[in-house]
């Protein structure tokens, strides 16, 4: 299998699933688990938000996770302004005792994509504080080239809006931003089935995050199996090393040796 | 005195932030403490006091992705 030895490497980390999945949205935390531990995934995102001190009988999240098995990655989804971001990345920090975070700074309600301009400047408060930031941003080269350059462990261009499951919209963004960029380039945001997981690693993607297209799915246990299988077939594709495209037939038999 | 507690105006004995957490049925180790949009350090909730117009912010991780939570 040419998969044994193709890890992912963040920030020195090295993980066997290239697939990151998000922990919201579930029926309750049975199903979460099981989606999480079908999907093979590492690397798990969170949020961070008020305790209730009303009603604490609700149970916790890190009661059904087991953070030795996996990396938690907590987001600051949700933020507006970069400090915003900034404080609830210090909060996670002190809650989860690792500097790993999923840096997203919106623009608007609606659309939910990237403001760019406050995630830069986060991005750089962070990394100056010690933080390993993973950005979620737009499909743009530009931005995602200055992340890297200032210092962010992966770059993370949304496929499409957040939560859409439209897919991979814009792939010849994400072939120009691979080309560019060296660290691990990890879509996130717009997968709505396993064949647009596989086709973002077919692409040459380093890895996939998603959270609605597994926990929204009517069976979503079924569904995280499929973007398990998809993620690797997509990768091992990718290294495999397709055929070009060509407008013509090429038969496959032998033109030697026909009867007639 | 009163103090707000995650943007709620609460009344409460004097307490160190360490006993404030255990009363509201908190495992501190869960959770992160901003006290006067400080991060308070851990190590640091059994010897801070809690003072009179103090502000806290308690925060922990709940169920969140690629998705606003």
């Amino acid at each position: 299998m040419p998969s044994t030895n193709d890890k992912l490497v963040i920030a020195g980390r090295e993980f066997d699933s290239r697939l990151m999945v998000g922990t919201g949205k579930y029926a309750d935390f049975q199903q979460m688990v099981r989606a999480i531990e079908v999907s093979g995934a590492q690397i798990i995102t969170v949020a961070v938000r008020r305790v209730n001190i009303s009603d604490r009988s609700k149970e916790s999240l890190l009661d059904h996770i087991d953070q030795k098995k996996y990396t938690l990655l907590p987001n600051t989804a949700g933020c507006y302004t970069a400090d915003d971001a900034i404080r609830t990345c210090r909060l996670a920090r002190e809650a989860g005792l690792s500097d790993f975070v999923k840096l997203e700074v919106l623009g608007d309600e609606k659309t939910l994509f990237p403001n760019n301009e406050e995630l830069l400047k986060a991005a750089k408060v962070l990394i100056a504080e010690g933080f390993t930031v993973l950005p979620y941003t737009s499909d743009d080269p530009i931005i995602c080239k200055r992340l890297e350059d200032m210092g962010c462990a992966a770059v993370m261009p949304l496929g499409a809006p957040i939560g859409s499951g439209l897919g991979i919209r814009n792939p010849y963004n994400i072939q120009i931003i691979l080309e560019t960029i060296k660290v691990p380039v990890i879509v996130d945001a717009g997968v709505g089935t396993a064949s647009d997981a596989a086709i973002a690693m077919e692409l040459g993607c380093d890895g996939v995050l998603m959270n609605t297209a597994i926990a929204g799915a009517q069976d979503p246990v079924a569904m995280a199996e499929a973007m398990n299988l998809a993620v690797r077939a997509g990768r091992l594709a990718y290294r495999a090393g397709r055929i070009p495209r060509k407008l013509y037939a090429s038969a496959s038999s032998p033109l030697a040796g026909l009867i007639a | 005195m009163n103090i707000t507690t995650n943007g709620e105006a609460v009344s409460i004995d004097p307490l160190t932030v360490q006993q404030y957490l255990v009363s509201l049925g908190i495992d501190p180790r869960r959770v992160a403490v901003e006290l006067n949009l400080d991060i308070l350090p851990k190590a640091q909730y059994e010897t801070t006091l809690l003072k009179e117009g103090d502000a806290l912010e308690i925060v922990h991780f709940v169920g969140g992705g690629a998705l606003r939570g």
